[in-house]
């Protein structure tokens, strides 16, 4: 997982959970973020989406568990 | 010359043209930002009764309606429950008493296709079948919530397994999805309270391309893409608010630049850009064109422009100008700054800062009037005159429930009041004027033929009125029928035009007492003495009912200052102060003598002659 990615997602992150101090790892799920709901996990994959120019197929949106899982497959989909 | 705010505000991407992309991500600063303040706005009750899933449709009308000045609060189906949270009992429903129900459903919620193999009489036995299964919904809502409903209609189907034959042939769901749309407008055109969202415009105006996101259908059972959803959302409150009167109603304009192509000062009436000679001169009386449809609808338009008058005039004798100077109920061509020439057009035209719709070319021109008169709708027009039709046509700022006869007459009643001011200044004596005026009125309770002008008029009536309570057409109609309210309206007429409706009163009547609830005019008729006919005929209907005592209140606001000393003018006397205002009473004499003195009664005002119900 490259840096440069892991910061633009902390971007979207902080926009979509409209929280400024959000830090983000590998490790990050939606246990550690007390927005990351269902719904709002739809405005992040959207959110990701135009971000990176990238669009997830069905069977992917659903496997999507942490931000390590979302960045690998970022990468290999927009071929950062 | 930035148009932008320059701290992190994020309030402007929620106005038109949307900038979808920022407006999903910042959604939940743009709430944030909207919320504080919005403490003083009026509630509304809206029931999401969803054919998919809602839950971004609901926040993205939160936000638009915020924005609105309206506090919006929600209740929100099941998924897919539309159906059946809204037909059978539903307490909690119940309880939440919705000002507007939406249907917000979708070609996925349509029940059963025609098959290729049916025959045409199995094709209208679906029909039929799809369509009484919804009438008999909204009927049934309709009587039980009481309230609005808008419905969206059909998208078209993004499929077409017989291609293009699939619009022609009966068996087509093209074809079968167009049949169903016109038989829900012609529900609507039978039916006050209920509305149409189109979303088959809308999704054709936005593409099927984007409107549907087969990923989002399958893994989250939205049947509206992400990026159509702003849209929809902005859409529906356009509609929802029209609803009460909050449609723009002015257009106010500049001329160089903005209605022709160049500087009539410099350039001269010959080398403006105007007509079909050039592409930019063919754009701009396309766009006057436009601003002539609109004004035929019952906008009004007025120039506000920085020029010397005569050159300002002159532009509309070119003669390829669609518009003319007539066209146009006020007109400022000075060198005045445009906010305090605005500010006298709407005294001019006695309208509200917040009808007003503000078009130039010039960007400093409308960050001017941005921030010196946020009431008025400043449109981010750009400089581009092939787009200037489009942005004003696709902002929605002139949604109408319906087309009333009200909206076609609106330029003539303006025009016929200018005649009556230039009268008004040959007279002495103000009496003699109202006199010469020949005015006449028609009172009497609400009937059905008007409930649509009451409810409008209750609606946007700021300056005249006494309580500005807010009342939906449904609301206005259960309060005609109840037995203890007594419920007013008045029309003049005089010999420079009819004025239509323009005052309305809603009183409770119980224990002897008059409570006068809501009495309010259209500022149209200020100082005519229509207000004294109105007192008149409460009085008497007063009288029949045996009440001995008349109740009014006055409740401030920041528009109604005009009417402080209204219930003093009328020989009220000041009882008490409450929570909201005052209160002010009336003990009817036994030998009370009518005061009207200029206003000749008549039964019913001739509707055929006074152009009421017909273009003029």
């Amino acid at each position: 997982m490259k840096s440069e990615t892991l910061n633009r997602m902390k971007e979207i992150f902080r926009d979509v959970f409209d929280d400024q101090t959000i830090e983000l790892s590998a490790e990050t799920s939606a246990k550690d973020i007390d927005t990351w709901d269902s719904f709002n996990h739809i405005n992040l994959i959207i959110s990701m989406e135009q971000a990176f120019k990238i669009k997830f197929d069905i069977s992917e949106l659903s496997s999507l568990k942490n931000v390590g899982e979302m960045a690998a497959l970022i990468e290999r989909k927009s071929g950062a | 010359m930035s148009n932008k705010p320059s701290h992190d505000s994020f309030t402007h991407l929620t106005d038109f043209p949307l900038d979808i992309n920022n407006l999903m991500k910042k959604k939940m600063s743009i709430r944030k930002e909207l919320l504080q303040g919005s403490a003083e706005y009026p509630l509304k009750k809206i029931a999401i009764m969803g054919g998919s899933t809602t839950a971004e449709i609901k926040d993205m009308i939160e936000i638009f309606m915020l924005r609105s000045g309206v506090k919006p609060l929600f209740y929100e189906s099941q998924f897919n429950a539309y159906y059946e949270e809204s037909y059978f009992e539903n307490p909690t429903l119940e309880a939440f008493k919705p000002d507007i129900i939406y249907f917000c459903t979708t070609n996925v919620n349509i029940n059963e296709y025609p098959s290729v193999k049916d025959t045409e009489a199995e094709v209208q036995a679906k029909l039929d079948a799809q369509i009484n299964r919804l009438t008999d919904l909204w009927d049934r809502v309709y009587k039980k919530y009481n309230c609005t409903i808008i419905q969206n209609n059909f998208e078209l189907p993004y499929h077409r397994e017989l291609g293009n034959l699939d619009s022609v042939s009966l068996n087509g769901r093209v074809n079968y999805i167009l049949r169903l749309n016109a038989a829900l407008a012609n529900f609507k055109r039978e039916h006050s309270y209920f509305h149409i969202l189109d979303i088959c415009y809308l999704s054709s105006y936005i593409g099927l391309k984007e409107w549907f996101d087969n990923a989002f259908w399958y893994a989250y059972k939205y049947a509206v893409s992400f990026t159509a959803i702003p849209y929809l959302a902005y859409y529906f409150v356009k509609v929802a608010l029209s609803l009460y009167g909050q449609s723009k109603k002015c257009i106010v304009l500049d001329l160089d630049n903005t209605l022709w192509g160049g500087t009539i000062a410099d350039d001269g009436i010959e080398k403006i850009q105007l007509g079909e000679e050039t592409p930019v001169g063919e754009a701009y009386r396309d766009f006057q064109k436009y601003l002539k449809s609109l004004k035929e609808r019952g906008i009004m338009l007025a120039v506000c422009s920085k020029n010397d008058l005569n050159l300002a005039e002159e532009g509309f004798q070119h003669p390829d100008s669609i518009l003319k100077r007539d066209d146009f109920l006020s007109f400022k061509a000075n060198w005045e700054p445009k906010n305090e020439n605005i500010v006298k057009i709407a005294q001019e035209l006695n309208i509200d800062l917040s009808s007003i719709v503000f078009i130039d070319d010039n960007p400093a021109e409308r960050q001017l009037i941005r921030s010196q008169l946020p009431d008025v709708l400043v449109v981010e027009i750009g400089s581009d005159v092939g787009q200037f039709k489009n942005i004003l046509d696709k902002g929605g700022w002139f949604e109408i429930p319906a087309l009333s006869a009200e909206d076609l007459n609106r330029n003539k009643f303006y025009e016929d009041n200018q005649k009556r001011t230039a009268q008004a200044a040959e007279f002495k004596d103000y009496g003699d004027y109202l006199n010469s005026l020949e005015m006449q009125a028609e009172v009497g309770s609400f009937n059905d033929f008007y409930m649509e002008r009451i409810s409008l008029l209750i609606n946007k009536t700021n300056q005249f009125n006494l309580t500005t309570r807010r009342y939906s057409q449904t609301e206005v109609e259960a309060m005609a029928h109840r037995a203890d309210s007594l419920t007013l309206y008045g029309r003049l007429k005089d010999k420079f035009g009819d004025n239509g409706l323009v005052t309305v009163v809603i009183a409770n009547v119980k224990n002897n007492e008059c409570h006068i609830d809501t009495w309010l005019m259209s500022c149209r008729v200020l100082k005519r003495t229509m207000e004294i006919v109105i007192l008149d005929f409460l009085i008497e209907a007063c009288r029949e009912r045996g009440v001995k005592k008349i109740f009014g209140y006055y409740y401030p606001t920041a528009k109604n200052g005009l009417v402080a000393n209204h219930y003093a003018d009328m020989g009220f006397t000041f009882a008490r102060k409450d929570l909201e205002g005052s209160i002010w009473q009336y003990e009817i004499p036994n030998n009370y003598q009518k005061k009207n003195k200029h206003i000749k009664l008549v039964e019913s005002i001739d509707v055929s002659k006074a152009g009421i119900g017909e273009r003029s």
